[in-house]
């Protein structure tokens, strides 16, 4: 890893892509790109984070962003120690502020940390004297999902900027879909979201989309689909009436598809509701579905986080020239 | 195999058509249910020896009613009333087009209930029939129905009929859901636990009878807080039978603003005020409840000046039993129809407004809410057409309704203006006797 890379790269945490520059996330990207071939070799353990505390520390359940952080983090040498929020002392009345002392107190050098309420993880950032990073807060933000999502376009399409990508779904209550719009919108791409009007926050076209609320005219000469998963509970009838009737207008098929560019690509932040957000047909489709692309991306954009904001303390320890 | 049906052509008629403006003698030819040519050069001349010419005598001939807001009762309480005996009232009452509330039972909040209206529609020719859907399931005022589904199989809009979408969460997430859809919700605006156990208005009248009474206010605020919400979410909205100044004033503030809002009455509501009530004369029991005297002025210049932009029946069937009890059981509403035409007259008559102007809350304005080609004499339009005599004297008679119900506090009434003939798609549904 270039110590250059590293220098644009300016904060103690990651906590959302907002406060994020071009050059940061290109410089996270261009990291994450050297962990992609690494990881696709044989030998998949480096010494890295040797000697050094990874705590994932969910308070909402996670499989697949608790894997991909653990796999990154022993993958580059470091103790990975995971600390579910239903096993922990949060479930006594332990407020998050008391939890993030009592976690500092025993010394970890990164916390990655996943909350149900926006704003958590960067409360916590405050108290502790680690680097954190988010791994989702409530709608909030989800940055390395956004870094991910980004790699796998870049690496298919060679580019972001200039690209035409459609987030589709629950916008109101996706922290997925609010770190990618900064993120694609800083890197040049141009973003249009595509929601029934329930599902979309108020003032979402000050961020810098274009609102649809038809998602035929709004897929119409898209490069990207992006599909955001919709929570069963929200389709009662609260913000949706129905899944059939969430299918049947906003639901991913051939169909709503080809209104799309021809070689229009579809990601999906997984886990899927295949029949209401996507078809199986769309999503199993190896030409156009990177959905498990995806999940690749995601273990080297978090290697190639824990290796940026490790970079300081191991300069200072080691004196090996990184700053 | 199709049968060719003779041109029909109106000749010598006093063209009124709200959509243009157009208000001159002429006639006006259909062929194949639509109009084809309007205006004072078509004279029944040039034309095929096969077509069948109706001179009509200077009379006025506009488009047939649109009745934006009808209860037919069917399906689940067929006694009262049905598709087909509405459609015959329809018919005699020159009302071409009826859309009716989804309170029936089942309630039509689902594909197949509008289908089902949609299919007996089509078995009655008598007139057109649409429908509404719930806003919410079962009208609980809790959970969407599913508007998109409902949009693409034919519901014009969405309503829960009698019942205020009262929660401020869910009225906000309609108004913000149909945008998708571009369909219309239409309020019954009305604040629930304000108008709990009323049963007329509120005020002196109320206190000497006895009867618990429900605020003018009731009315307004649901619409004040509704124009909060249509605002905020961009959606277009129409108040269902406005009854007090305080909403009109309301409605007209939000209209000078910019809102995407309308409303409707009901000839009651101009016609009559809460003293109507009298000895306990549940035939004037509606809901909103007649209002006083300065509300129903108030209502009569709104209607006038356009402020109010439909008047629709609100035609309410209800039968013996649900109208001879004590005035605190009494199911509220009143049969409209039949009277729609002569109680809108009424103020033509009384110099309060212009025929044409009346015509078009009764034709071209709800047709054009609610995205329908009819009520309009245009070429290429239906032919939905009524043919009347404005200035005919004559009495409210109850018991020559076709109506299944009789329940209508006009009846015996002295009235001027008569339907003489009522045309859909080209078809006479109604011709008067004499």
């Amino acid at each position: 890893m270039s110590a250059a890379l590293a220098l644009r790269y300016r904060h103690r945490h990651l906590l959302g892509i907002q406060g994020l520059s071009r050059e940061e996330i290109e410089a996270l990207l261009d990291i994450s790109e050297t962990y992609v071939a690494f990881n696709r070799g044989a030998d998949k353990k480096r010494d890295l984070l040797a000697g050094r505390t990874l705590i994932n520390l969910f308070f909402e359940n996670s499989t697949r962003t608790r894997t991909s952080f653990e796999l990154a983090g022993k993958r580059l040498g470091g103790d990975v120690i995971n600390m579910q929020a239903a096993s922990s002392s949060i479930k006594k009345g332990e407020t998050l502020i008391d939890t993030a002392m009592t976690l500092n107190a025993m010394h970890p050098d990164v916390l990655v940390v996943r909350h149900p309420e926006s704003g958590a993880v960067n409360l916590l950032s405050q108290k502790v004297d680690c680097a954190v990073i988010n791994a989702g807060d409530g709608s909030h933000e989800h940055p390395t999902q956004a870094l991910l999502d980004a790699l796998t376009i870049r690496r298919r399409r060679g580019r972001l900027e200039g690209l035409l990508v459609a987030i589709c779904g629950d916008i109101l209550h996706s922290r997925v879909a609010r770190s990618n719009i900064q993120l694609l919108t800083i890197m040049g791409a141009r973003v249009r979201v595509i929601a029934p009007p329930t599902l979309l926050p108020g003032g979402i076209e000050r961020m810098g989309v274009e609102v649809f609320y038809d998602m035929r005219r709004g897929l119409a000469d898209c490069d990207i689909v992006m599909m955001l998963r919709l929570q069963t509970e929200r389709m009662q009838g609260a913000y949706v009436p129905s899944i059939r009737e969430y299918f049947h207008f906003y639901g991913l098929d051939r169909e709503k598809l080809a209104e799309a560019r021809p070689d229009a690509l579809i990601m999906h932040p997984g886990p899927m509701n295949r029949g209401v957000e996507i078809d199986s047909e769309v999503a199993d489709d190896i030409d156009r579905s990177l959905i498990r692309e995806q999940v690749e991306m995601g273990v080297a954009v978090r290697m190639a986080c824990l290796d940026l904001l490790t970079r300081k303390l191991r300069s200072n320890e080691d004196g090996d020239g990184d700053p | 195999m199709a049968t060719l049906r003779r041109p029909l052509v109106l000749v010598n008629a006093r063209l009124i058509d709200p959509a243009s403006g157009r208000d001159e003698t002429g006639g006006l030819l259909v062929i194949d249910g639509r109009i084809v040519e309007v205006g004072p050069w078509v004279n029944g001349e040039g034309l095929p020896d096969e077509a069948e010419v109706v001179p009509c005598g200077g009379h006025c001939l506009a488009p047939g009613l649109v009745d934006m807001r009808v209860q037919l009762r069917e399906p689940g309480e067929e006694h009262m009333e049905t598709i087909a005996s509405g459609a015959a009232a329809a018919a005699a009452g020159g009302v071409t087009t009826m859309v009716c509330l989804p309170n029936t039972d089942p309630i039509i909040d689902d594909v197949a209930a509008v289908e089902f209206i949609a299919r007996r529609a089509r078995e009655t020719r008598l007139a057109k029939v649409y429908c509404y859907a719930a806003v919410t399931r079962r009208l609980e005022g809790r959970d969407l129905v599913e508007m998109g589904l409902l949009a693409e199989s034919g519901a014009l809009a969405f309503t829960d009929g009698l019942k205020a979408v009262a929660d401020a969460q869910v009225m906000r997430r309609a108004l913000s859901y149909v945008r998708a859809f571009n369909r219309l919700i239409i309020q019954h605006p009305e604040e629930p636990r304000l108008a709990e156990g009323g049963m007329m208005n509120s005020g002196e009248l109320a206190t000497r009878l006895g009867l618990s009474g429900i605020p003018g206010a009731a009315e307004v605020m649901m619409i004040e807080r509704d124009l909060h919400l249509v605002a905020m979410t961009g959606a277009s909205y129409h108040a269902a039978h406005l009854s007090t100044a305080a909403a009109v004033e309301a409605i007209r503030g939000a209209k000078a603003r910019g809102l995407p809002v309308t409303c409707d009455t009901q000839p009651a509501y101009f016609s009559l005020n809460e003293t109507a009530v009298g000895d306990y004369r549940t035939f004037a029991k509606l809901s909103p409840p007649l209002r006083g005297e300065a509300d129903r002025q108030a209502i009569a210049a709104a209607v006038a000046d356009g402020t109010i932009d439909c008047v629709a029946s609100d035609h309410a069937p209800h039968d013996q039993e649900s109208k001879r009890v004590p005035f605190a059981h009494a199911a509220p509403g009143i049969i409209g129809l039949e009277t729609l035409l002569p109680l809108t007259l009424q103020l033509y008559h009384k110099g309060q407004g212009r025929l044409i102007d009346l015509l078009r809350r009764v034709t071209s304005a709800p047709a054009d809410l609610l995205g329908l080609p009819q009520g309009r004499l245009a070429k290429g339009a239906p032919a939905d057409l009524l043919l009347f005599d404005p200035d005919r004297p004559g009495r409210i008679e109850v018991d020559r309704f076709r109506s299944k119900s009789k329940n209508s506090p006009f009846d015996g009434d002295p009235i001027q203006g008569r339907v003489l003939r009522s045309v859909v798609d080209g078809r006479t549904v109604f011709a008067a006797a004499d």
